[in-house]
């Protein structure tokens, strides 16, 4: 007997829409934000141009992806940015030279992510500190290391390794694009998948029910805020692959910071915890770039251009805030 | 044959003792009734049971062997499964998540959904819920079906002994058809369970065995229907009564107009019907088990609750008040003192002469601008009329005792003259020479012209201080009780619904 026997004709699909629809309502807008755009953008879209906007879309879905991971336990990492940047300092010093010492070197970088994560992890789960107050620590603790490691910009980056992530694969495609296919397959649906996944999305949405059900609870926050380090070095050592160089700034640190908490937003991921999904941030932060580049196929000033995110993004908060019209016991918009 | 035994089980809490040598046997394939009015020590019982909290004295015998459980995990591990009044779930997850969370089948260490999915079908079907789909998240059923879910996640752990702690109250009737029928297929099937609720016509329906809980001590154990309903309230009665009380009301009830007035308050399906009236000068106790709709009536009477029905009169005028800052407005004068007033009474940090104060700013300031000095003449008179222990106003409330703090929470909103006080549980938790001074300041506030209602899951309470109680079931009003007729006896008899006779 299947199931749709027993519901009498009704499929699985209403649940999966309903369990799935940020992230659903997240790549609509996102195609439609972008069909918008490429069928106004002046030349057309050409590989070039699709490289071009894929490198600075893919490099802040990275760090959305980190970010999402630590909101997903209700928390914050508002030092993302900063494992970044550190990342980024790191990469231009030792990825570097033969194939060997490059592939060493990108361990290295992605360890130092991990150490971060895991740092900010234990405090956050044995000091019983605020996740916000912690991460503005740890993040300022970070970008003194990447400081002391690259005091002006510059360094370098194996350019064989560079060249291939941010150029085109055969047929066009965006290298940078299949580089987030394969953290999605490789990073994110595990863990989705897994016990430790679930018991995030469960520590989320309510720890307390989450204890009584006998959830790892700490295991589960330590691997979230490790795999956001870790994911965050990644996007470190994309920018590096950008750029050729290392740089210590603080304001592209803040920045991605931001912004990625903004594409989590958008995304469809509570900010409460416990719903929503790193792809859907993924799409989050494609949509909030191509805001930004819409500016300028429409030829208007880009100084309208944090304007113009931040209406959007106040508009895509306010859509999450719909539930709380239904809200029959006044106390509950407190609790 | 005795699947698990307590043994001589003590557990306290500071200087309560929440359970007193508390003995108790429970067989397999029998369901085994807890009884025992608001505090007499079963949810402590169910928590020891269950291993949310480890007992100072005591033994707990599982076949006949000692055992002793670190978290609710090992209580599990043995076969004890408790299924939650205070829901267990989580509501972003499905439903199948939930119910293999604490230990979902796996493939290539990932989770098999198709299993899982099984194994939920299963449980569901089990739990008699099988029209609830596995897919669905939690958040978005009712508590009903939730309530439903939480049963079968209990079973999918494949208990030994089921306790259900007052499962039924958040059921429909369908539902708790339901559940009568799959709580006799799981006795039949071997399990041991253990079923506390306050309904006693489900006791009467399900339970082989009854215990009877009073003050932390298991009074009496019997085979159901041994007894009837009036010796089973004898049994739960038997706290000594303190001379704390005020002298009441010796006024005849007044036939002027009520000051407050409800018609047929309802609210979703927590109230229902609701009518009272309020005349100045009376203290009406709301009574009956905890959570029958008592704090919704308060609530709602005070505006925080939304899509209310019915219709709420002031001074024989017809009133709609959408929030506390309505309630307060002088034509209504309306004060609320909290349950819980760490959170919702007290702004804990801030200093005793601020807490006091805020309810009443509007009358201590001109263009917005406090009178420090009137503000300090206020507090001062207030700290004095309740005798508020402290050693300066000026130190946060966190400083203060609990009973001293309770009394800054009542204090806040008497510096706003209320002609009508709601009062929600206002003792709990406090020291016996505090409590007499509230209830003395209560009969002083009705002495004065202000209109209480007040309630209390203290039975001694409502019988000493109150005018009249109106006894709650289920979100309605069960029963109205008048001077002579308050009794523990009929607070119990008509707390439990056994009808007016018991």
């Amino acid at each position: 007997m299947t199931r749709s026997d027993r519901f009498g004709g009704t499929s699985d699909w209403p649940y999966h829409l309903r369990e799935h629809r940020g992230t659903l309502l997240a790549f609509a807008a996102f195609i439609v934000m972008f069909t918008i755009y490429a069928t106004n953008h002046p030349v057309g879209l050409n590989a070039n141009v699709a490289t071009t906007a894929a490198n600075k879309g893919v490099l802040l879905a990275i760090v959305a992806m980190a970010q999402t991971l630590v909101v997903l336990t209700s928390g914050i990492d508002l030092s993302v940015g900063m494992v970044m940047i550190l990342a980024n300092c790191l990469a231009s010093s030792i990825v570097v030279g033969t194939p060997l010492m490059t592939a060493l070197g990108v361990v290295g970088v992605l360890l130092t992510g991990c150490a971060c994560g895991a740092i900010n992890g234990l405090i956050v789960i044995y000091g019983r500190l605020q996740p916000i107050v912690t991460t503005i620590a740890t993040g300022s603790v970070f970008y003194g290391l990447a400081l002391a490691l690259r005091r002006v910009p510059g360094g370098d980056v194996n350019a064989t390794l560079a060249d291939a992530v941010t150029g085109q694969l055969p047929g066009g495609i965006p290298a940078s694009l299949a580089l987030l296919v394969g953290l999605v397959l490789v990073v994110w649906l595990p863990f989705r998948r897994s016990v430790t996944g679930r018991a995030v999305y469960a520590v989320g949405s309510s720890e307390v029910a989450a204890y009584m059900s006998g959830v790892p609870i700490r295991r589960a926050k330590f691997v979230a805020y490790m795999l956001s380090g870790l994911l965050a070095a990644v996007a470190g050592l994309f920018v590096t692959c950008i750029t050729y160089s290392g740089e210590a700034s603080a304001a592209n640190g803040s920045t991605y910071t931001l912004y990625s908490i903004a594409a989590v937003v958008l995304g469809g991921v509570s900010l409460f915890g416990g719903s929503g999904s790193a792809i859907g941030a993924i799409f989050g932060a494609l949509m909030f770039r191509t805001i930004g580049d819409l500016l300028f196929v429409f030829n208007l000033d880009p100084l309208w251009q944090p304007l113009f995110q931040g209406v959007v993004l106040a508009a895509a908060v306010c859509l999450g805030s719909v539930r709380l019209l239904r809200v029959r016991n006044r106390l509950d918009l407190y609790g | 044959m005795t699947l698990f035994a307590m043994q001589g089980v003590s557990k306290r809490y500071g200087g309560v003792h929440a359970l007193q040598q508390a003995d108790l046997s429970v067989e397999a394939g029998r369901i085994h009734a807890v009884l025992g009015e608001n505090g007499a020590g079963k949810s402590t019982l169910i928590k020891i049971m269950a291993g949310v909290v480890a007992p100072d004295q005591g033994d707990m015998l599982l076949d006949g062997r000692r055992v002793a459980f670190a978290s609710p995990a090992a209580a599990n591990a043995a076969g004890i499964v408790c299924v939650f009044q205070e829901l267990s779930l989580i509501p972003d997850l499905t439903v199948a998540d939930n119910i293999a969370i604490s230990d979902p089948p796996r493939r290539f260490g990932l989770i098999d959904r198709k299993a899982q999915r099984r194994l939920a079908e299963q449980a569901l079907a089990r739990a008699g819920a099988d029209d609830i789909h596995p897919l669905a998240l939690v958040k978005d059923l009712s508590l009903s079906r939730r309530q439903m879910v939480e049963i079968a996640k209990a079973l999918a752990r494949k208990p030994r002994i089921l306790i259900l702690d007052e499962a039924t109250s958040a059921l429909t009737a369908a539902d708790v058809t339901k559940i009568y029928g799959v709580l006799k297929r799981l006795r039949s099937e071997g399990l041991a369970l253990l079923y506390i609720s306050h309904r006693m016509h489900e006791i009467t329906e399900l339970a082989d065995d009854c215990t009877v809980f009073r003050n932390g001590r298991s009074v009496a154990s019997y085979p159901a229907g041994s007894k009837t309903d009036n010796e089973v309230v004898e049994l739960m009665i038997g706290r000594e009564y303190h001379g704390v009380f005020p002298p009441k009301n010796t006024r005849a009830a007044s036939d002027a107009a009520p000051l407050l007035e409800v018609r047929h308050l309802g609210w979703t399906d927590r109230l229902q019907d609701v009518s009272l009236r309020l005349h100045a000068g009376e203290v009406i106790g709301l009574g009956g088990l905890d959570g029958q709709g008592q704090r919704e009536l308060l609530l709602a009477l005070f505006g925080v609750l939304r899509g209310t029905s019915g219709e709420v009169l002031i001074d024989g005028k017809p009133v709609h008040i959408t929030g506390p800052h309505d309630a307060r407005a002088p034509a209504i004068g309306m004060a609320l003192i909290p349950e819980d007033r760490k959170t919702e009474g007290l702004m804990l940090q801030m200093s005793v002469r601020d807490n006091l104060s805020f309810a009443a700013l509007g009358r201590l300031s001109h263009w917005g601008v406090v009178d420090s000095v009137a503000e300090r003449a206020a507090v001062a008179a207030i700290v004095k009329l309740l005798a508020v222990r402290t050693d300066g106003t000026d130190l946060p409330a966190t400083s203060l005792s609990g009973g001293n703090q309770q009394k800054l929470v009542i204090g806040k909103w008497l510096m706003m003259a209320p002609r009508i006080i709601l009062l929600n549980d206002p003792t709990r938790g406090i020291d016996v020479g505090t409590k007499q001074e509230i209830y003395q300041l209560l009969r002083q506030l009705a002495e004065a012209g202000a209109a209480i209602l007040f309630y209390s899951t203290d039975y001694d309470e409502l019988i000493g201080c109150c005018d009249r109680v109106l006894v709650m079931y289920d979100g309605c009003i069960q029963r109205e009780l008048a001077g002579t007729e308050i009794t523990e006896h009929a607070l119990i008899s008509s707390a439990l619904n056994m009808g007016a006779e018991a």
